[in-house]
């Protein structure tokens, strides 16, 4: 009896931790797909429905921070649309005449502190942080630090699709000059 | 008055700006002494965009907006009534508010302690009777207020200027084009509200690569937004080769760069050949059909209160910084010579439907702004053409601003308006040629001799 549950323990355990470490696969692999400019590749791991939302950080009085960041339901954000705007997006680099990212931007995108809650169903909800590092030119440098709150879902072919992701930018006023790649 | 640029060799600021010849030096965009006087000269006496009154519909409601290169307060009193204050302590110069905005009853400095009732008064100094000995005459010390504020159709202006004209005598002929700016849809004066919180971001370039030329550069559209067509951001999607704009009916009408040469504001406007409005062409095909219907009731109402009436004109850039459109305000704020920050607020009708007002947000969020697909191309060229502006040898070489130079006009129908092609420059030469009256200007006097005995 007691030797079941701990085997049954383990077996759990291990779910777990496989799930972990899958998920951290998948992240891994995604900033490898954005960093080498695979957008075409990338776009198929976002879900048809996919939310993709970077809202604006409000500076507010203790107490309020309940709407320091905006609303993608009736506020401004920096980013708040869908997989049509993102295949624009994609489309728009692919052209070679936009000149915000041509000649491309170097970006580096370091993922960590991932955590993994318990599936829903056959979606996961997954935190993690990231660095995003973009070089430019010749001496164009930004720094971006935040927090990406994703909803992946399984998926037969791809193994996993980002059905929601949340980037939580930490800056108030945005100090690069443009937003023209992917978190 | 003529400005020497000691910088310059003791020339004179007049010599860098040629608006005969349409060569303007680059220097006026890079160099660092005449930044610090446009900052007096421009910023310290034009009338400022501040906000919207919607920002602050309660007592109590603040907004924290700027003026040049300061930071303001927008507030409304405990009694309702509309302030803007200089955020600074008049003790030791601490910013009273530090939030982007909120609601208080009162601003209290971190630093000493003074604190401010929403009117400006200092109503509280701590150790007034140990430290100042109940000696210190308050009422000298409330908030700097700015000399003139104007709520115009429910958009907030101000200036520091206590000799500037009258807001509306500032907008002159373009009075009736930014008010309808405020309409909503249906053609309801102050019918807007503006969605929060404002988009703002540092741009490397001085203020007026972009404040100086947009609405007065079409001719950058074809190039510049060349690959904005494929990702198809417009509101009716693939359709129509992916133009970025909502469909417009036709509705016989010429367009020009159209301007007032004596005030700096313009924009690219329409005369129309015959009067009242446009029918509505649907256009949201990505959104829900109740979208469309919304627009095509209210350009209905706006069609019957206009019968009759010709509509010429409408947004411009007002001078120095700010575009007003229909449904997005473009504002520009130096910061520093070679930098710039950036705003975009965005109006929606007071009254729209939620559907509505999420196909509008989410339309402008996709072109405007940082993370615009229109918007970041125009980022990458003022950047590198302020950078590529600002050397030793660059610095010597002119800009031309002479397309359309000898061809302007007026038009009855526009009456203070100089109109010239639909491609041109000469928004921009109106501008600079402001400028150079602001620059060179030693009072409001010189700047609007008409307002003498107002």
């Amino acid at each position: 009896m007691t030797t079941d549950m701990t085997v049954e323990t383990m077996r759990q355990m291990l779910e777990r931790l496989m799930l972990q470490r899958d998920i951290e696969e998948f992240l891994s692999m995604e900033a490898e797909l954005l960093d080498e400019r695979r957008y075409d590749e990338w776009l198929e791991y976002i879900a048809d429905d996919i939310h993709y939302h970077m809202p604006i950080r409000r500076n507010v009085r203790f107490g309020e921070q309940y709407r320091e960041n905006t609303s993608a339901d009736s506020e401004i954000s920096w980013i708040d649309e869908g997989k049509r705007v993102l295949i624009g997006r994609v489309r728009q680099i692919n052209t070679g005449i936009h000149w915000c990212e041509e000649p491309l931007s170097r970006v580096r995108h370091v993922v960590s502190n991932v955590q993994v809650y318990d599936p829903e169903g056959d979606e996961v909800k997954v935190r993690s942080r990231f660095i995003v590092y973009r070089n430019r030119m010749e001496d164009e440098v930004d720094l971006f630090a935040g927090k990406r709150e994703d909803i992946l879902r399984r998926d037969s072919v791809t193994g996993w699709k980002i059905a929601k992701r949340t980037i939580i930018l930490d800056q108030n006023v945005l100090l690069a000059k443009n937003i023209t790649f992917f978190f | 008055m003529v400005n020497i640029l000691p910088s310059l060799g003791d020339r004179s600021l007049r010599s860098l700006v040629d608006l005969d010849q349409g060569l303007i030096s680059r220097e006026i965009y890079v160099n660092e002494e005449i930044y610090k006087q446009e900052l007096e000269q421009v910023y310290g006496r034009a009338w400022l965009f501040i906000g919207h009154e919607s920002l602050v519909p309660n007592p109590g409601d603040f907004f924290k907006s700027r003026m040049g290169e300061e930071s303001v307060i927008l507030v409304r009193d405990h009694k309702g009534a509309l302030h803007v204050f200089l955020n600074t302590c008049r003790h030791r110069g601490m910013k009273v508010c530090r939030y982007d905005d909120g609601n208080t009853r009162l601003f209290t400095c971190p630093f000493h302690g003074w604190s401010y009732d929403t009117d400006g008064k200092l109503v509280g100094v701590p150790h007034f009777k140990a430290a100042f000995h109940e000696e210190l005459d308050k009422s000298e010390f409330g908030l700097h207020e700015v000399a003139h504020l104007c709520n115009f159709y429910g958009s907030i202006w101000a200036t520091w200027d206590r000799d500037a004209p009258s807001f509306e005598d500032y907008l002159g002929a373009y009075a009736d084009g930014v008010r309808r700016c405020f309409e909503s849809m249906d053609g309801i004066d102050n019918g807007v509200e503006l969605f929060q919180p404002v988009q703002r971001w540092r741009l490397p370039c001085n203020w007026k690569f972009p404040a100086f030329s947009f609405d007065g550069d079409r001719m950058h559209g074809v190039t510049t937004h060349r690959s904005i067509n494929v990702a198809a951001i417009g509101p009716q999607g693939d359709r129509n080769e992916g133009d970025r704009h909502p469909m417009r009916a036709r509705f016989p009408s010429t367009a020009y760069e159209m301007s007032i040469r004596e005030l700096g504001h313009g924009g690219h406007n329409d005369i129309y050949e015959q009067p009242g409005v446009a029918p509505y062409v649907d256009t949201w095909q990505t959104e829900p059909p109740e979208v469309d219907e919304y627009y095509r009731q209210a350009r209905e109402k706006k069609a019957k209160k206009y019968e009759g009436q010709f509509l010429h004109g409408g947004g411009a850039l007002i001078f120095p910084n700010v575009n007003i459109q229909e449904q997005r305000i473009l504002h520009w704020h130096p910061h520093g010579v070679g930098a710039t920050e950036s705003w975009r607020l965005y109006q929606v009708d007071r009254n729209a439907p939620q559907a509505v007002r999420d196909a509008q947000r989410r339309y402008m969020m996709r072109y405007c702004g940082p993370a615009g697909l229109t918007e970041s191309d125009d980022m990458e060229n003022w950047n590198y053409a302020s950078e590529a502006s600002s050397g030793m040898m660059a610095r010597r070489l002119p800009y031309p601003f002479k397309a359309g130079l000898g061809h302007n006009h007026g038009d009855d129908r526009v009456p203070g308006m100089t109109l010239n092609f639909d491609i041109a420059e000469e928004n921009q030469r109106s501008r600079l040629a402001r400028w150079l009256a602001f620059m060179e200007a030693g009072s409001w006097n010189d700047l609007y001799p008409n307002t003498k005995g107002k």
